[in-house]
């Protein structure tokens, strides 16, 4: 009787390296993960089969333009004549600066183009218009 | 013989608990998970041109694009459609490798217009682009 119970097989699932498994995925996200820092306008962005994803993370300037043309840039709602101030300055700040400009689809071209000119006179030359992507041969 | 097996039943054994260890990285792992938004920045990048400075550019290297206000696409006088815009742009380059593509949208006009006409400009593999608002 005694016997038989000391030969009783343990059924057990090792679990000491779960703790590793789940480390490794920890570190992953954690590479991964950049916070969203600004809170933006409502906007709803164009499709486009030629988008492409921007490498850098790190030196983006954002700046919506929503349907009734409120400009707002990296979350300070700013008019026409405060862009190129606005835009002058973070350029001072950091020469590298990319522009990803967050225009609705139903905003007037004649206005961004506007936003455009200001950007220009900043001297805020890298621009990249944020689109949804869209596969080649839909739409 | 027994006593020396007793002894080492005895001895404390030094070890640091690490059963939580794997429900702590979870917890951690659950945050991160739920936070990471990996919907990367995207779009279309395009360099602007610097201000003040304007090149002569013969107008045999510029083809002008215009889109009017309905979204209309106009290509050296004739109304083209959206899905053939690229096929033309692509002819046009093989002849002139140095052509620019001026993409003169209407004030009026939507801005998904633009980026549509954009998007077929930049599929047709135009290096060269310059946008600008027309002038009557």
């Amino acid at each position: 009787m005694k016997f038989k119970e000391k030969a009783k097989a343990e059924a057990r699932i090792p679990t000491a390296s779960v703790a590793d498994i789940v480390f490794l995925l920890l570190i992953f996200f954690m590479v991964v993960t950049v916070f969203k820092q600004y809170q933006g306008l409502r906007v709803q962005l164009p499709a486009a089969k030629s988008t492409q994803k921007l490498e850098v993370k790190r030196n983006i300037v954002h700046l919506w333009i929503d349907r009734s043309n409120r400009i707002n840039i990296d979350d300070v709602i700013v008019s026409m004549g405060e862009v190129y101030p606005v835009m002058y300055q973070k350029l001072q700040e950091n020469p590298a600066t990319i522009v990803s400009l967050q225009v609705d689809k139903e905003a007037e071209y004649g206005y961004v183009a506007h936003v455009m000119e200001e950007l220009k006179k900043a001297n805020a030359l890298r621009v990249n218009f944020a689109t949804l992507s869209l596969r080649r041969g839909e739409g | 013989m027994e006593f020396r097996n007793v002894k080492r039943h005895i001895k404390p054994t030094l070890e640091i608990p690490t059963a939580s260890l794997g429900d702590i990285v979870f917890l951690l792992l659950i945050f991160f998970l739920v936070t990471t938004s990996l919907s990367a920045e995207k779009g279309i990048g395009l360099t602007l041109p610097p201000p003040g400075e304007e090149v002569e550019v013969s107008s045999k290297n510029i083809l002008n694009v215009y889109v009017n206000a309905a979204g209309k696409i106009l290509v050296k006088g004739e109304i083209v459609e959206l899905d053939n815009l690229e096929q033309i742009i692509r002819e046009h380059i093989s002849r002139n490798p140095r052509l620019i593509i001026s993409l003169k949208t209407d004030e009026k006009a939507k801005y998904e217009y633009m980026i549509r006409t954009l998007d077929r400009i930049k599929l047709s593999g135009a290096k060269k682009i310059s946008l600008a608002v027309p002038e009557f």
